[in-house]
Protein backbone atom coordinates (compact mmCIF):
# COMPACT_ATOMS: atom_id res chain seq x y z
CA UNK A 1 0.00 0.00 0.00
CA UNK A 2 2.81 2.17 -0.93
CA UNK A 3 1.31 5.34 -2.64
CA UNK A 4 2.26 8.73 -2.38
CA UNK A 5 3.85 11.18 0.40
CA UNK A 6 2.07 13.41 1.70
CA UNK A 7 2.43 16.19 5.05
CA UNK A 8 -0.52 17.83 6.68
CA UNK A 9 -0.24 20.55 8.96
CA UNK A 10 -3.38 21.38 11.25
CA UNK A 11 -4.15 24.04 13.69
CA UNK A 12 -6.83 22.77 16.18
CA UNK A 13 -8.32 25.59 18.88
CA UNK A 14 -6.22 26.58 21.58
CA UNK A 15 -9.10 26.44 24.45
CA UNK A 16 -8.03 22.58 24.14
CA UNK A 17 -6.21 21.46 27.48
CA UNK A 18 -2.88 19.76 26.01
CA UNK A 19 -3.93 16.51 26.55
CA UNK A 20 -7.30 16.87 24.52
CA UNK A 21 -5.03 18.14 21.88
CA UNK A 22 -2.69 15.20 21.98
CA UNK A 23 -5.53 13.12 21.88
CA UNK A 24 -6.98 14.83 19.07
CA UNK A 25 -3.76 14.74 16.85
CA UNK A 26 -3.57 10.66 17.94
CA UNK A 27 -7.46 10.50 16.69
CA UNK A 28 -6.17 12.13 13.34
CA UNK A 29 -3.53 9.37 12.98
CA UNK A 30 -5.37 6.61 13.93
CA UNK A 31 -7.79 7.83 11.21
CA UNK A 32 -4.70 7.45 8.85
CA UNK A 33 -3.44 3.93 9.71
CA UNK A 34 -7.02 2.43 9.82
CA UNK A 35 -7.15 3.40 6.07
CA UNK A 36 -3.78 1.74 5.31
CA UNK A 37 -1.82 4.72 5.79
CA UNK A 38 1.39 4.86 7.05
CA UNK A 39 1.95 7.76 9.76
CA UNK A 40 6.35 7.57 9.93
CA UNK A 41 6.42 11.19 11.45
CA UNK A 42 4.37 12.98 13.70
CA UNK A 43 5.47 16.50 15.13
CA UNK A 44 3.00 18.73 17.37
CA UNK A 45 4.62 22.35 17.39
CA UNK A 46 1.85 23.27 20.36
CA UNK A 47 0.24 27.13 21.32
CA UNK A 48 1.84 29.53 17.91
CA UNK A 49 0.33 32.87 17.60
CA UNK A 50 -1.38 33.23 14.41
CA UNK A 51 -0.28 35.78 11.76
CA UNK A 52 -4.31 37.07 11.61
CA UNK A 53 -7.28 36.08 13.80
CA UNK A 54 -9.10 32.56 12.79
CA UNK A 55 -12.52 31.80 14.05
CA UNK A 56 -11.41 34.86 16.60
CA UNK A 57 -8.54 33.33 17.75
CA UNK A 58 -5.07 34.34 18.23
CA UNK A 59 -3.32 31.36 19.05
CA UNK A 60 -3.80 28.31 17.68
CA UNK A 61 -2.59 24.23 18.36
CA UNK A 62 -0.08 23.38 15.65
CA UNK A 63 0.77 19.51 14.34
CA UNK A 64 2.39 18.07 11.40
CA UNK A 65 1.88 14.66 10.35
CA UNK A 66 3.94 13.15 7.47
CA UNK A 67 2.56 10.17 5.83
CA UNK A 68 2.74 7.39 3.14
CA UNK A 69 -1.00 6.35 1.44
CA UNK A 70 -3.43 6.43 -1.40
CA UNK A 71 -5.28 9.53 -2.62
CA UNK A 72 -8.46 8.65 -1.26
CA UNK A 73 -6.79 8.11 2.27
CA UNK A 74 -6.15 12.23 1.73
CA UNK A 75 -9.94 12.36 0.99
CA UNK A 76 -11.12 10.49 4.15
CA UNK A 77 -8.87 12.61 6.46
CA UNK A 78 -9.80 15.58 4.91
CA UNK A 79 -13.46 14.99 5.46
CA UNK A 80 -12.44 13.60 9.12
CA UNK A 81 -11.10 16.99 9.25
CA UNK A 82 -14.03 19.15 8.28
CA UNK A 83 -16.50 17.12 10.52
CA UNK A 84 -14.44 18.01 13.46
CA UNK A 85 -14.94 21.04 15.51
CA UNK A 86 -11.49 21.33 17.21
CA UNK A 87 -9.92 21.74 13.64
CA UNK A 88 -9.46 25.45 12.86
CA UNK A 89 -7.20 25.14 9.76
CA UNK A 90 -5.59 22.24 7.91
CA UNK A 91 -3.32 22.09 4.96
CA UNK A 92 -2.52 18.54 2.95
CA UNK A 93 0.99 18.49 0.78
CA UNK A 94 1.66 16.12 -1.65
CA UNK A 95 5.65 15.69 -1.27
CA UNK A 96 8.04 15.44 -4.25
CA UNK A 97 11.60 13.65 -3.95
CA UNK A 98 13.04 16.70 -3.21
CA UNK A 99 10.49 17.73 -0.20
CA UNK A 100 11.22 14.18 0.99
CA UNK A 101 15.20 14.66 1.06
CA UNK A 102 14.57 17.89 2.72
CA UNK A 103 11.79 16.62 5.52
CA UNK A 104 14.39 13.60 5.90
CA UNK A 105 16.86 16.47 6.70
CA UNK A 106 14.70 18.71 8.97
CA UNK A 107 13.58 14.99 10.99
CA UNK A 108 16.89 14.83 11.59
CA UNK A 109 17.00 18.69 13.15
CA UNK A 110 19.71 19.96 10.16
CA UNK A 111 18.16 23.18 10.34
CA UNK A 112 16.39 25.26 13.05
CA UNK A 113 17.21 22.98 15.85
CA UNK A 114 20.43 22.74 15.02
CA UNK A 115 20.89 26.30 14.24
CA UNK A 116 19.04 27.05 17.75
CA UNK A 117 21.56 24.72 19.62
CA UNK A 118 24.62 25.96 17.97
CA UNK A 119 23.56 29.79 18.14
CA UNK A 120 21.96 29.30 21.84
CA UNK A 121 24.35 27.41 23.48
CA UNK A 122 27.37 29.84 23.07
CA UNK A 123 25.81 32.54 24.22
CA UNK A 124 24.82 30.59 27.28
CA UNK A 125 28.72 29.67 27.65
CA UNK A 126 29.86 33.70 26.95
CA UNK A 127 26.97 35.16 29.51
CA UNK A 128 28.26 32.61 32.12
CA UNK A 129 31.48 33.84 31.88
CA UNK A 130 30.68 37.24 31.94
CA UNK A 131 28.73 36.31 34.90
CA UNK B 1 9.74 55.03 -0.67
CA UNK B 2 12.81 55.88 -0.45
CA UNK B 3 13.63 52.35 0.95
CA UNK B 4 12.54 50.36 -1.83
CA UNK B 5 15.05 53.47 -3.77
CA UNK B 6 18.03 52.92 -2.36
CA UNK B 7 17.84 48.73 -1.96
CA UNK B 8 17.35 48.76 -6.17
CA UNK B 9 20.71 51.18 -6.26
CA UNK B 10 22.14 49.28 -4.40
CA UNK B 11 21.08 46.12 -6.40
CA UNK B 12 22.55 47.50 -9.64
CA UNK B 13 25.78 48.16 -8.26
CA UNK B 14 26.28 44.11 -7.73
CA UNK B 15 25.20 41.46 -10.58
CA UNK B 16 21.42 39.65 -8.97
CA UNK B 17 21.66 36.04 -9.07
CA UNK B 18 19.48 33.44 -8.04
CA UNK B 19 20.05 32.07 -4.60
CA UNK B 20 18.17 28.45 -4.68
CA UNK B 21 20.39 28.08 -7.94
CA UNK B 22 23.85 29.45 -6.56
CA UNK B 23 22.73 27.26 -3.15
CA UNK B 24 22.08 24.39 -4.77
CA UNK B 25 18.41 24.10 -2.73
CA UNK B 26 15.63 22.15 -4.63
CA UNK B 27 12.71 22.57 -2.01
CA UNK B 28 11.31 25.57 -0.67
CA UNK B 29 9.36 24.81 3.08
CA UNK B 30 6.16 27.15 3.39
CA UNK B 31 6.61 25.85 7.88
CA UNK B 32 9.98 28.44 7.90
CA UNK B 33 8.08 31.79 8.00
CA UNK B 34 11.58 33.25 8.91
CA UNK B 35 13.20 32.17 5.63
CA UNK B 36 10.36 33.42 3.65
CA UNK B 37 9.89 36.95 5.24
CA UNK B 38 13.16 37.71 2.51
CA UNK B 39 10.56 37.19 -0.27
CA UNK B 40 8.00 39.33 0.97
CA UNK B 41 7.52 43.35 1.21
CA UNK B 42 6.39 44.87 4.71
CA UNK B 43 3.03 44.42 3.76
CA UNK B 44 3.29 40.75 3.43
CA UNK B 45 3.41 41.04 -0.72
CA UNK B 46 5.61 38.96 -2.58
CA UNK B 47 8.40 40.88 -3.65
CA UNK B 48 9.00 40.62 -7.59
CA UNK B 49 11.71 38.99 -9.09
CA UNK B 50 13.35 41.74 -10.75
CA UNK B 51 13.55 42.77 -7.00
CA UNK B 52 15.05 39.43 -5.26
CA UNK B 53 17.09 37.91 -8.86
CA UNK B 54 15.06 34.48 -8.29
CA UNK B 55 15.09 32.50 -11.57
CA UNK B 56 11.82 32.01 -12.82
CA UNK B 57 11.32 28.44 -11.81
CA UNK B 58 11.96 29.09 -8.63
CA UNK B 59 9.97 32.33 -7.78
CA UNK B 60 7.10 29.94 -8.42
CA UNK B 61 7.69 27.78 -6.00
CA UNK B 62 8.50 31.35 -3.56
CA UNK B 63 5.09 32.18 -4.27
CA UNK B 64 3.25 28.84 -3.77
CA UNK B 65 5.45 28.72 -0.31
CA UNK B 66 4.10 31.98 0.74
CA UNK B 67 0.70 31.53 -0.42
CA UNK B 68 0.71 28.06 1.61
CA UNK B 69 2.56 29.75 4.96
CA UNK B 70 -0.68 32.55 4.53
CA UNK B 71 -3.08 29.89 4.94
CA UNK B 72 -1.70 28.33 7.53
CA UNK B 73 -1.41 32.02 9.43
CA UNK B 74 2.02 31.46 9.54
CA UNK B 75 2.24 34.73 7.54
CA UNK B 76 -0.20 37.70 6.93
CA UNK B 77 -2.69 38.11 4.31
CA UNK B 78 -1.95 41.85 5.01
CA UNK B 79 0.22 43.53 7.11
CA UNK B 80 1.59 47.02 8.00
CA UNK B 81 4.99 46.57 9.76
CA UNK B 82 6.50 42.80 8.94
CA UNK B 83 10.09 44.32 9.34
Amino acid sequence: MIGYNYETVFILNPVLSEKEAKDTVQKFKEVLTQHNADVYHVEEWGIRKLAYPIQHKSTGYYALMEFSGSKDSVKLLETEFRRDERVMRFLTTALDKYALEYNARRRKGEFNRSKENTIVKPKKENLAEEL
Amino acid sequence: MTLINESVNRVEQRKKYCRFRKNGIKYIDYKDPNFLLKFINEQGKILPRRLTGTSAKYQRKVAQAVKKARHLALLPYVADNLK
